[in-house]
């Protein structure tokens, strides 16, 4: 086949207009204010997406198995809560409710394979337990984060701003892990038709524990990079992550349908909406319509999804 | 090797040992018995062919063998050794690969990436590499020149590739050898081909010692291949017969085993002006409706009838003509199970019963009424919920809610899928009564007794209407020969 070379890929496509639209959005806030255009500016832009990078392949896990996680938003906060209460005085207390967190969400995630309920409802339930936890831990926003971790996130390494080092080895890796390797390729086969792998002789429960461990692992390091960054904890602190982890799963390229995600969109895509706000902002779109504005980026991306789609199609 | 445990009867079996040998097999869902005592064994190199019925039980069988669903009692074997807790594990350490359906590879993956679930030696540094020179390799033996892009997602890709790439897969080999393959319908989206070569590496996999099962509904293929055919009916096995001189048609004869039914036929249909006609536009038989005529569909499952049957009914709708559906899948399609006997018969005809843009109770109660009185439906009363009716009252409410409306054309999608016999045969006869009055019936069934209703009956074979059947000629031995005929010989 001669046309091979030139025919790129569906996903390759998806990739492009992932990319395009983080291009165009940086772009006009270069276009408004060429200051940006920076060391410190990408820092800045860029800050507040390090934890919701993280955050957002913790969802993409689930999004690959055709589930759904409600709560992702609310453990990420739970996740701060103990962080700016145990990890300075007593670190070991700190790392066991880590694994305490982690367990309980592998466990809920068993608990909706082995019960076969959808997981949009046990996550939306399980949601108010990890607030309730977090309430419980941190009643009120504060507490004290230790300095190494504030270093950590403050920290001006060489070459390129913090924030793009962070997005570039998370999708390099999470890349290399799912795409590349054998067992990716199991958790792949996993969300793609589920029947076929239980046929062919393996464990469907623990291919699922492994995800469900995995996105817990990846929710807890979201959460100590945000407490870090807010040199606190809270509760509150990110209930919007549960809608924007999911957003950028879908603008990178990802579906529901289970099996079809991509590491590299899902982490431009959790770019692309962390810059957003700051974009609205550059554009003097008033605060009360910037929610607003952001449905309609979501939008004119997903719009541009379909449109792709369809060229595929016909 | 390994001991000769158990010998199997006939010429065949006396050279080679088995592979694998079950005694009493059987398997129940609930109340339903889906194998019931099935001795089966298979020996080294040996192909069997499995026949039989949709429904007759051939699924479980492989199913059980090849460790995907748990036997419910009986004694299995494989190498002599007692299997005991048989899983799909298992079954792939001892060299029994399965090729089922279309349904084991991932849609999302490639077929590189596919083969690494069948291997779980394929890991580590390299894995892709030498999971791409295995299916690879495995193509080219199997289906040589096929052209197959082994890097592009399953799903991106034809059936028939996904078939080839299955089938390949199937006989793929890493670490440990392939002893046994079970392949469910592979030939069902190949072209001649494609079945030629898969045929020629059955034959060439035999003589290596690898045993085979192959089920499928092209006769032409068990005959051209297998050593012995097995036949399945209701669970059991009743006919093992070993393939020298065999013939399509005592295989036919075999599967069928119906007793012939004596039943009056009512009087031709008058065929002047079809009341609806509907063509598919595949250049097959056009579909047409006289007044007062059953027209059946028959066919093997899934050879496109419940599909047409759909776009029939979609087509009349659109066209104006008075259409009601009566749905054989009740629970997902025809019921309401909280609503009342009334409500879920009136349904259909609330316009008709409306008095002043209301329903008008008193009208669809009389009109429940009297359609409660001539099905018989057991029940206290028309306001007793659809749920605590059993399966049979509930599907003559379901025909009650087409009868009872102003429908000149009522569509029948299997509609007597786990009914009773009592309750069949007082439909059947309400169904003939209606058409003489001059209502036409659409029928698609899955059991072929069914059709001695019809009048006029078309016979499916992949997605067209094939053959046509009337009157008289409408028997169970037609019926079977029309769905198999002119597949591959």
């Amino acid at each position: 086949m001669s046309d091979k070379r030139f025919r790129l890929s569906h996903g390759t496509l998806q990739l492009l207009l992932s990319a395009g639209a983080l291009l165009i959005m940086l772009g006009a806030i270069f276009h408004v204010q060429p200051n940006a255009m920076s060391y410190f500016g990408f820092t800045l832009l860029f800050k507040l997406s390090m934890p919701l990078v993280l955050a957002a392949l913790a969802q993409m896990m689930l999004i690959l198995l055709g589930d759904i996680d409600l709560s992702n938003g609310a453990f990420v906060g739970m996740v701060t809560c103990i962080t700016a209460v145990w990890l300075d005085p007593s670190p070991g207390v700190a790392v066991i409710a880590y694994l305490a967190a982690i367990a309980a969400f592998v466990a809920m995630g068993w608990f909706t394979h082995a019960r076969e309920l959808p997981s949009i409802i046990v996550t939306l339930g399980a949601s108010f337990i990890w607030l309730g936890i977090a309430i419980t831990v941190l009643p009120s926003p504060g507490g004290t984060v230790p300095g190494w971790l504030t270093g950590f996130t403050g920290w001006r390494p060489p070459l390129l701003p913090m924030p793009i080092w962070v997005a570039l080895i998370a999708a390099a890796v999470s890349q290399w892990f799912l795409m590349h390797t054998s067992f990716g390729t199991l958790l792949r086969a996993t969300g793609g038709n589920a029947r076929a792998v239980q046929k062919a002789g393996w464990s469907l429960s623990r291919l699922r524990i492994a995800i469900y461990a995995m996105a817990g692992g990846l929710m807890v390091a979201s959460g100590v990079l945000l407490s870090g960054i807010i040199t606190s904890g809270d509760p509150n602190v990110a209930p919007s992550y549960t809608l924007l982890t999911i957003g950028a799963v879908i603008v990178g390229g990802g579906a529901f349908v289970g099996g079809r995600v991509s590491p590299i969109g899902t982490v431009l895509g959790a770019l692309t909406l962390s810059l957003a706000g700051s974009f609205l902002s550059f554009m003097h779109v008033p605060a009360t319509w910037q929610i607003g504005a952001q449905g309609a980026i979501l939008f004119l991306v997903l719009a541009g999804r379909v449109i792709v789609d369809r060229r595929k199609l016909a | 090797m390994q001991q000769v445990a158990n010998m199997p009867v006939g010429e065949m079996g006396a050279k080679a040992p088995l592979f694998l040998a079950g005694r009493g097999l059987s398997k129940s869902y609930g109340a339903v018995k889906a194998l019931s005592d099935t001795d089966f064994h298979l020996a080294t190199g040996e192909v069997v062919g499995l026949i039989g019925h949709n429904g007759a039980g051939k699924s479980t069988l492989i199913n059980v063998l090849a460790g995907v669903v748990a036997r419910s009692g009986g004694i299995f074997e494989v190498l002599g050794r007692d299997a005991g807790d048989w899983s799909a594990n298992l079954a792939r350490e001892n060299g029994l690969r399965c090729v089922f359906q279309e349904l084991s590879l991932c849609p999302n993956l490639s077929a590189t990436e596919n083969t690494r679930l069948l291997h779980p030696a394929l890991k580590g540094f390299g894995w892709k590499q030498r999971a791409r020179k295995t299916i690879q390799s495995a193509l080219d033996t199997v289906f040589p020149d096929s052209g197959i892009d082994v890097d592009r997602p399953v799903g991106e890709l034809s059936l028939g590739e996904r078939q080839m790439i299955e089938i390949a897969r199937g006989f793929s080999v890493t670490d440990s050898p392939v002893r046994a393959i079970i392949l469910d319908e592979p030939t069902s989206s190949l072209g001649a081909e494609a079945t030629r070569q898969f045929l020629e590496q059955v034959s060439r996999a035999s003589e290596d010692g690898i045993s085979v099962i192959l089920v499928t509904h092209r006769l032409g293929e068990i005959l051209a291949v297998a050593h012995r055919v097995v036949t399945m009916k209701d669970g059991l096995v009743i006919s093992d017969q070993f393939n020298d001189g065999l013939s399509r048609s005592e295989l036919v004869a075999v599967m069928g085993d119906l007793e012939p039914e004596t039943r009056e036929r009512r009087d031709a249909v008058v065929r002047d002006v079809p009341v609806f006609s509907h063509s598919s536009g595949l250049g097959d038989h056009d579909i047409e409706l006289h007044q007062g005529e059953i027209v059946g569909l028959a066919g093997l499952d899934g050879h496109g009838q419940r599909e047409r049957l759909r776009a029939v009914f979609d087509a009349a709708r659109v066209s104006g003509l008075p259409v009601a559906f009566v749905a054989g899948d009740r629970v997902s399609e025809g019921l309401f199970p909280l609503w009342s006997i009334r409500d879920n018969l009136t349904i259909r005809s609330l316009s008709a019963l409306s008095r002043g843009g209301l329903v008008s109770n008193e009208a669809a109660d009389r009109l429940t009424q009297s359609w409660f009185e001539r099905l018989k439906v057991r029940a206290p009363g028309i306001a007793t919920p659809l749920l605590s009716l059993s399966g049979g009252n509930q599907q003559k409410v379901l025909f009650a809610r087409a009868l009872a409306s102003d429908a000149r054309l009522i569509v029948l999608d299997d509609p007597m899928r786990g009914v009773d016999v009592g309750t069949k045969h007082e439909v059947y006869a309400l169904i003939r009564n209606e058409a003489e009055t001059g209502r036409s019936f659409l029928w698609y069934s899955t059991e072929t007794e069914e059709f001695e209703n019809c009048d006029r009956l078309h016979v499916f074979r992949e997605g067209r209407s094939e053959t046509i059947l009337d009157g008289e000629r409408i028997e169970p031995n037609a019926i079977l020969e029309a769905s198999f005929g002119g597949l591959y010989v």
